[in-house]
């Protein structure tokens, strides 16, 4: 089920474009500011992280973002410059001490709730959610509907067939 | 029966259709920017030497940051050399940048995905600049900005804000219309 949702997700996304997040008054913390921390060694959030850990939590992170000049591909599997650039940023951000939510964050205030694959299931958003649950409830309601016609016995089929009166 | 069976396959379909329509009515081109309206994300940037000189002893002076130019306008595009529409707006950036230089309006250029020999070479070619150009490597000022590709153009307002971001090559109209828009108004008079 859920993959069907993220299939649908990726139909309208590629159908256009999510709304992006609405410009907020707080300033985005840079890039620059979070190597500067990294270097630093102190984390800004999250417990400081490194190594294997590390490695996966920006697999992780990575494979939720969309590349922004690709057709819905993560930036985990995408080979382009720009993905690749993005993901070290990733895994930066992570090393410096961001929670994985806070590095979503960053790029959702970036780019807008575009890049992410699977959009919030908030607001307009429910529909990808919801329309292939009901999508489904529909459909399975016309094949017991036929079915149940198609197996009538003949008695049954004279009968719904006949006027009452 | 029949209206029954009608109505039912209109609330199934309506619903479906509406969905289409509404996406009809965007443009799958459009890349969405959460920027306009936000706190530009403060950079700093060695500038690239315009000779092919080493960047000299004093670093200070090689380098921009952003936010010192508090209370100006300032105008960032990204470009590279092997942009080809980065081609067609060089010109009008060159010469807005260089007709409004005397107004406190900072024009910058950063590279993007690109070799600084690699730019001087197109910048000789395309008969110099006006205004600096900025080394980005890594691409996390480009990322900072929700790049998604160049030519890209930033306008800053005088208050740290950015006012637009143009995806795609700007026109001198474009430039002089976004720039105004942004200078006090005494000062555009």
């Amino acid at each position: 089920m859920r993959a069907l949702a993220t299939a649908v997700a990726v139909a309208i996304a590629a159908a256009g474009p999510a709304p992006g997040a609405s410009p907020g008054q707080e300033a985005t913390p840079s890039v620059q500011d979070t190597t500067a921390a990294a270097v630093a060694g102190r984390g800004t959030g999250g417990q400081v992280v490194s190594g294997a850990r590390l490695d996966e939590l920006t697999r992780r992170v990575a494979s939720k973002l969309r590349c922004v000049i690709c057709q819905g591909l993560s930036i985990e599997d995408s080979p382009s410059e720009l993905a690749q650039q993005m993901k070290a940023v990733v895994r930066e951000q992570l090393a410096a001490g961001r929670t994985p939510e806070e590095v979503e964050r960053y790029f959702v205030r970036t780019y807008g709730e575009w890049v992410l694959l699977e959009p919030e299931p908030t607001g307009f958003n429910l529909a990808v959610y919801l329309l292939p649950v009901l999508a489904l409830l529909a459909g399975a309601t016309v094949v017991v509907v036929a079915v149940k016609r198609w197996t009538r016995t003949p008695d049954e089929r004279v009968a719904a067939d006949s006027p009452e009166a | 029966m029949s209206w029954s069976r009608a109505i039912v396959g209109a609330l199934v379909v309506l619903p479906v259709v509406m969905l289409f329509a509404f996406g009809l009515t965007r443009d799958p081109r459009a890349m969405p920017t959460t920027l306009p309206g936000r706190t530009a994300p403060d950079f700093e940037l060695v500038r690239m030497p315009l000779d092919g000189g080493a960047t000299g002893s004093d670093a200070r002076a090689d380098t921009v940051r952003l936010s010192t130019h508090r209370g100006d306008v300032v105008v960032v595009n990204f470009w590279a050399s092997w942009c080809l529409p980065c081609r067609t707006e060089h010109a009008a950036l060159t010469d807005v940048a260089r007709a409004y230089r005397d107004r406190g309006v900072r024009f910058y250029g950063v590279l993007y995905e690109d070799s600084p020999s690699n730019a001087r070479r197109w910048l000789d070619e395309m008969g110099g600049v006006s205004y600096p150009i900025l080394l980005d490597p890594g691409a996390r000022t480009a990322i900072d900005y929700g790049l998604t590709g160049v030519p890209e153009t930033v306008f800053i307002g005088p208050d740290g804000r950015v006012s637009h971001k143009q995806v795609g090559p700007v026109t001198s109209q474009i430039l002089v219309d976004r720039i105004e828009a942004l200078l006090p108004a005494e000062a555009s008079s």
